[in-house]
């Protein structure tokens, strides 16, 4: 896949206006289980990214999402500033202009590495990890179909958090009293996946 | 220049983070350099990368800076600062384990008698139930 300065813009676009559309969802989510501020926080956030756009798709595909990271880490505030900064960082540093699944991959799954560290968490944590990880091993796989096939991964992976117990973060605070409720950075996760997926559709 | 440890306290509240510097100060006088920031890029309650990474350098000594945490996001947005920070800087910069309030006013007291970074951040940790 080739990531010209066109499809890094629409990317960022389709990805941050994603996440501003359905702030008011996360911060919903977050107050279930959280302190309410996901929500604001990513808006905040991706609001910053989506101003400098054409800025940020003007450089190489691995500086542009340094930079998302960037701003991410600098304006989003709460704890998923630094980890969805870390996320955005981590791939920039091995992706060039022109990558395959695999590369894309394996970038991915060094990212995730990367966010796991930041947030001293494992999967099965209740948290973005549950999202991301069952996400990578389908990006690995490969196959036909695959945008489709990584929502619908991303869709159930967010759901499956439901039922879990929070052990890391705010969450973890109401212990068997997290049970019944989404996990906010899974469901935020889940938008960025949908929207990267979308991209990926209309590329090919 | 002041050769002691310098401490940055670090909360989701901008009230929280002054009050506690407030009394570090009263407690411990100037002898620490000292940093302080609450709240998040908006001035709502949260924390802020940027604001820390001004808060650190404002409490800049060579002995290096423990910093004082509340909650969650503070702790990770803190750590995202130090790996932020410049190459020479990043090395000497910790994050204490510890309670804010009391965390910062035994880090600051330790600080003030001269103790490296190591040992302000053993103080101030030894609040912490093991």
């Amino acid at each position: 896949m080739m990531l010209d300065r066109e499809t890094r813009k629409r990317l960022i676009v389709a990805v941050a206006s994603r996440v501003i559309a359905a702030a008011d969802e996360l911060t919903d989510l977050d107050r279930a289980i959280g302190d309410g501020d996901h929500g604001t926080n990513m808006r905040r956030g991706f609001e910053a990214v989506l101003a400098a756009a054409d800025e940020l798709s003007a450089k190489s595909f691995g500086e542009t999402l340094k930079g998302v990271g960037t701003t991410l880490v600098m304006k989003v505030g709460g704890a998923s500033g630094p980890l969805y900064g870390t996320l955005f960082l981590s791939l920039g540093k091995s992706l060039a202009d022109e990558v395959s699944r695999e590369q894309v991959a394996e970038a991915f799954a060094a990212a995730i590495d990367a966010v796991r560290a930041r947030g001293k968490s494992e999967a099965g944590q209740k948290t973005m990890l549950d999202l991301l990880y069952p996400v990578l091993a389908v990006l690995r796989a490969g196959g036909d179909g695959l945008p489709e096939r990584l929502k619908a991964t991303a869709r159930l992976a967010a759901e499956n958090t439901i039922p879990m117990k929070a052990i890391r973060g705010r969450a973890s605070f109401l212990g068997e009293r997290s049970i019944g409720h989404m996990d906010p950075g899974a469901r935020s996760s889940e938008l960025i996946v949908d929207a990267v997926a979308d991209v990926m559709e209309s590329c090919a | 220049m002041t050769e002691n440890v310098g401490i940055v306290i670090v909360s989701h509240s901008a009230d929280v983070a002054r009050g506690t510097a407030m009394m570090v100060e009263q407690m411990v006088g100037r002898e620490v350099p000292l940093g302080w920031c609450g709240g998040d890029p908006d001035g709502g309650l949260g924390t802020s990368v940027e604001a820390i990474m001004a808060a650190i350098d404002r409490a800049w000594s060579e002995k290096g800076v423990a910093i004082l945490v509340d909650l969650g996001g503070a702790e990770t947005n803190s750590e995202m600062a130090i790996e932020m920070l410049p190459e020479p800087r990043r090395g000497r910069v910790v994050v204490c384990n510890a309670p804010v309030v009391e965390g910062a006013v035994m880090a600051a007291t330790e600080a003030a008698s001269g103790a490296t970074l190591e040992a302000v951040r053993r103080t101030a940790e030894e609040l912490t139930p093991a």
